[in-house]
């Protein structure tokens, strides 16, 4: 039987569809072969052929898509799955890793680290999560996903000369272990749930989601299928970091390099509810018992994030936390989605916005210039819009957009959620996000008041001041921060380009 | 479609633009940036009253120079829809005189960093005239919170005492305001199953197939809360002296002047009138807690020695009239609160420059510490007596603000007779504070510590710079007060045109 699955895998083989995949599959093998056989004055030019690398295959993808001829339907024996929907996911991701990326170049300039490795990984994890995003099997799911999550483990434990850097790898490893067992372990339960012949609605490859949502359909009731959603609920919870599994992120967040944090915060996240919207469709059936459970996470999610957040003054851990939050508001979206179709817009256009924010923030966060970058606190941002008025301005807006202040994107995306929410008739949950919204004002509002206020009048001693924030910014690094702020107003002002996109 | 409909986008085009152009020419020195900053104020004003010359009120109810533009949100209903009816056109053109005069003052002042000062109150003029000419309700709520958030760090920068804690208070509270009216108005949006932001679809969606009471009467105390927190509603006021007391003066006359009837305007033209079910089921409510803005926030205000903080209280307790006029819910009460509303905007304004001025001259706000002013600044006297008169509402001066309590009065009179005593009373009290401050601070002899500041600053009278922005205010405030058909006319016609209010009168 085995055989015949792979002959019809492999004559739905069309690796035209995965070809941004394959191509920054090849890139990043690239980057290992320029290593080797360019000169080593020249290394410093590889995470340039990285970035210029992923910008081409995001033009391809965003041709592609805005020309119409994207691929769609299934492919790989219904290993994947491309619509819409996985196409803003790649482009997500692309831009995403882009700006890491950039981060990555700025930070490890500053270290006597191996570099190239680090853009390796990176266009490694980019290319999974975009696989990820796109699955529709959950062996596909699963081993994109544990491609990922190996590439992190690296990443955030790659400055191996600090501890805190060491000892955030260590923890993420057992936690990141420990979910994907548990997902693999629901995985298993599913399979062997929906492959039982002895039930309506089995099927031999029942790992296949359209063939598991239809033997869920037939046995809403079933037992195993039931235990295998909560845990693999569980373990997507670990990626996007909603309670109770959000407890590795404010160390992990504090002690991996900065581009890693980016790219925990943006890409493992928006990756999380990738699959997160794919499940919900695959759980439609158990909907009595997939909602409550999401809804309950999302309440605890919202409440802890804003909470914990309020006394934290290292900037890693205020915004791991934030993202905290962030992640509750998006799934009070994934919510809302079971009953108004266009939630999923919402979602996506908060995740776009959330990405553009961060990009902005983590940017002003990279060229604050301090050696040890797991030790940034909110005094560390003293002074600084009056020591570079560019990155105080870049990080207003960033901030500014996380908090969801009008004219910003995130205020839209907040605002897109809410009346989702509404409409959807979640009382409870929207007056909980309210909540956390006032709450996480405060703490947004105490970032930027160590960035401003209290600098326009004390002045530090210029000769103690250190590196300077920006030193290390060039040309550009302030077209990267430029693009990031510009889309953020542009998104909160005007959403047609965006929007289009979204519905079309 | 009206010919004119873009001066009205121009008049929020115009300040945002300037803001930028502001820092653009930031390093051209203080003359460029004061004429660019003076006219991304002064053009709006230009075009607010050239509107209001052109207005017809014989269109009862619509909105004239109406224009609509898809912003791309038009996924849930919304458009950037503006337009200006009787009741937003004499607040419109009263941000655009407030603006002017705050605008005036602050190009003028020695505030650290100019430009970006200068960069922040063109934002929120922006925002300002953006507030009453949106017909969308979602356009209604940004364009607030585009000129709310520029306050926020201008009380954190440019503040005075307190500015960290006060910026926190009143950013904290004013998020809780926004948000919950933003609850109340998706509520609205999604219950009335109209799909669409706009006012005018609202409306008539509503008038034929309104909400359900219940569904009234929650979402009408989300607007009714939210909005009141914005507008210093007792007892979520403690935000407004505080922040007042910190506030740069352009800013605070801009917030109290202008962006504080943000929540008025809402009641009065979004959720009265879309929710008619919901405000009779919450007219105890406003009743008993506008009270507790007249007498309690009243007598609060008597405490004071601090001259701005007594500004800030008075304003909250202007406020309380405003409420009991809305309760009674007649065209006569609304219109009395309308017109207050553009009157007090005038006056609070003028007051908190003013007494940034008497800052300046004695290096104090504690009005123990002063006294005989008059006698080194006339001027200055002179307008603040006049300033403060008008605040009280006493014919003459106030004219205008007069006008407007007293159709208050005689509404709530017709509403429950009773309060009318209450309303009185306050009337008493605000005087008391209001002729004890002008007592204080100008007349009487000089105090020790007024002697000992002037051995440091010399005491002269207002210069022309001063004068300026303080007269366009005082001139407005005359001619409204002289000639009040001018604006109730538009005001009673668009009030007519809406049963709420109507059907109270017959």
């Amino acid at each position: 039987m085995s055989t015949e699955i792979f002959q019809k895998i492999a004559e739905t083989n069309n690796w035209g569809m995965i070809a941004p995949e394959l191509a920054l599959g090849i890139l990043a093998l690239g980057l290992l072969v320029l290593e080797v056989i360019l000169p080593k004055v020249a290394h410093g030019g590889i995470p340039r052929i990285a970035i210029i690398g992923q910008l081409g295959i995001l033009g391809y993808v965003i041709i592609g898509a805005c020309s119409g001829n994207c691929p769609t339907g299934e492919a790989f024996g219904g290993m994947l799955h491309f619509d819409g929907t996985g196409q803003l996911f790649r482009v997500f991701f692309l831009v995403a890793s882009i700006y890491v990326s950039y981060l990555g170049m700025v930070s490890l300039d500053r270290k006597t680290l191996p570099q190239v490795e680090y853009f390796h990984i990176l266009l490694v994890i980019t290319a999974a999560l975009m696989l990820l995003a796109q699955a529709n099997h959950f062996v596909m799911l699963f081993v994109a996903l544990e491609t990922a999550t190996v590439g992190f483990y690296i990443l955030v434990s790659y400055f191996r000369h600090t501890v805190v850097s060491l000892e955030a790898g260590l923890k993420y490893l057992i936690m990141g272990a420990l979910s994907s067992a548990i997902l693999l372990f629901g995985i298993v339960l599913l399979y062997g749930a929906g492959s039982n012949p002895a039930l309506a609605g089995s099927n031999p490859d029942s790992l296949h989601f359209g063939n598991l949502a239809g033997f869920l359909a037939a046995n809403s009731d079933d037992m195993l299928g039931l235990i295998g959603m909560l845990l693999v609920v569980s373990g997507v919870a670990f990626k996007i970091g909603a309670f109770p599994f959000q407890i590795w992120i404010p160390d992990v967040y504090q002690g991996a390099p900065i581009p890693t944090t980016a790219l925990l915060a943006v890409a493992s996240k928006g990756a999380g509810f990738a699959m997160l919207l794919s499940l919900a469709e695959v759980f439609a059936a158990l909907g009595e018992w997939f909602y409550p459970l999401l809804s309950a996470l999302a309440v605890l999610t919202i409440l802890f994030g804003n909470l914990a957040a309020l006394t934290q003054r290292n900037l890693k851990r205020v915004i791991g936390l934030s993202g905290v939050s962030h992640a509750g508001f998006l799934l009070v979206g994934v919510i809302a989605a079971r009953t108004v179709d266009w939630a999923t817009t919402a979602i996506l256009f908060y995740l776009f916005a959330y990405l553009l924010a961060s990009a902005a923030v983590f940017s002003v966060l990279v060229h604050l210039g301090k050696e040890d970058d797991s030790d940034l606190t909110l005094d560390d941002l003293g002074d600084l819009a009056k020591r570079n008025g560019f990155l105080g301005m870049a990080l207003a807006v960033g901030v500014g957009s996380l908090a969801g202040i009008p004219p910003l994107a995130g205020f839209i995306g907040k605002l897109l959620i809410f009346v989702a929410a509404f409409k959807a008739e979640l009382y409870g949950l929207l007056g909980v996000a309210v909540v956390g919204v006032v709450i996480s004002i405060y703490y947004y509002f105490g970032i930027l008041k160590s960035a401003f206020f209290d600098a326009w009048q004390f002045r530090v001693d210029e000769d103690d001041a250190g590196v300077l924030p920006g030193a290390s910014l060039r040309f550009f690094g302030k077209i990267a921060i430029v693009l990031a702020i510009a889309g953020t107003l542009i998104l909160g002002f005007y959403q047609v380009p965006l929007g289009d996109w979204f519905v079309g | 479609m009206h010919h004119f409909s873009s001066l009205v986008q121009y008049s929020i085009a115009i300040p945002i633009a300037a803001a930028f152009l502001t820092l653009f020419v930031r390093n051209w020195g203080r003359p460029a940036i004061q004429i660019v900053s003076v006219t991304g104020f002064g053009l709006p004003l230009v075009f607010a009253l050239f509107l209001w010359g052109l207005y017809d009120p014989s269109e009862p109810g619509g909105y004239a120079f109406v224009s609509n533009v898809d912003t791309g949100l038009s996924l849930i209903g919304v458009s950037l829809h503006l337009g200006l009816n009787g009741v937003s056109l004499p607040l419109f053109v009263m941000a655009a005189v407030v603006g002017l005069a705050a605008g005036l003052y602050a190009a003028q002042s020695k505030a650290d960093n100019l430009p970006r000062y200068l960069f922040c109150l063109l934002i929120m003029q922006g925002g300002l005239m953006g507030v009453f000419a949106s017909i969308d309700v979602f356009f209604f709520y940004f364009f607030h919170e585009l000129a709310l958030i520029p306050t926020f760090v201008m009380v954190g920068i440019w503040g005075g005492r307190d500015r960290n804690y006060a910026a926190m208070k009143m950013t904290i509270y004013l998020t809780l305001g926004a948000m919950l009216s933003l609850v109340g108005l998706i509520a609205i949006y999604v219950k009335s199953g109209a799909e669409s932001f706009d006012l005018i679809t609202l409306k008539t969606h509503l008038a034929a197939a309104p909400l359900a009471d219940s569904i009234q009467n929650y979402a009408f105390g989300f607007l009714l809360f939210g909005f009141g927190i914005l507008v210093s509603l007792w007892p979520l006021h403690t935000w407004a002296p505080l922040g007042y007391g910190a506030a740069p003066s352009s800013a605070a006359m801009l917030h109290a002047g202008v962006l504080k009837k943000f929540g008025l305007y809402g009641l009065i033209q979004v959720a009265i009138p879309l929710l008619p079910e919901g405000i009779k089921q919450w007219e105890n409510w406003i009743v008993w807690l506008a009270l507790g803005n007249v007498l309690v926030v009243g007598f609060i205000a008597m405490a004071q020695r601090d001259l701005k903080q007594m500004i800030g209280y008075s304003s909250v307790m202007h406020m309380g009239y405003a409420f009991l006029g809305i309760a009674a819910m007649s065209v006569l009460g609304v219109g009395g609160v309308v017109l207050m509303m553009v009157a007090h905007g005038l006056t609070v304004a003028l007051l908190f420059m003013l007494a940034t001025m008497v800052h300046q001259r004695t290096q104090t706000f504690e009005m123990n510490e002063m006294g005989g002013l008059a006698k080194k600044a006339p001027v200055l006297a002179a307008f603040f007596v006049c300033a403060m008169m008008a605040s009280i509402g006493l014919p003459g001066p106030g004219l205008a603000n007069f006008w407007g309590e007293i159709s208050i009065f005689l509404a709530v009179y017709d509403f429950r007779s009773w309060l009318v005593y209450a309303v009185v009373a306050g009337i008493v009290i605000s005087a008391v504070y209001g002729l004890r401050s002008i007592a204080n601070v100008f007349f009487g002899e000089e105090t020790d510590e007024f002697r000992e500041s002037q051995k440091e600053v010399a005491v002269e009278d207002m210069n022309w710079a001063e004068r300026v922005p303080a007269l366009v205010l005082v001139i407005v405030m005359f001619f409204i007060g002289f000639f009040p058909k001018t604006v109730t006319e538009s005001i009673n016609d668009t009030l007519q045109s809406e049963p709420v209010y109507a059907q109270v009168d017959e």
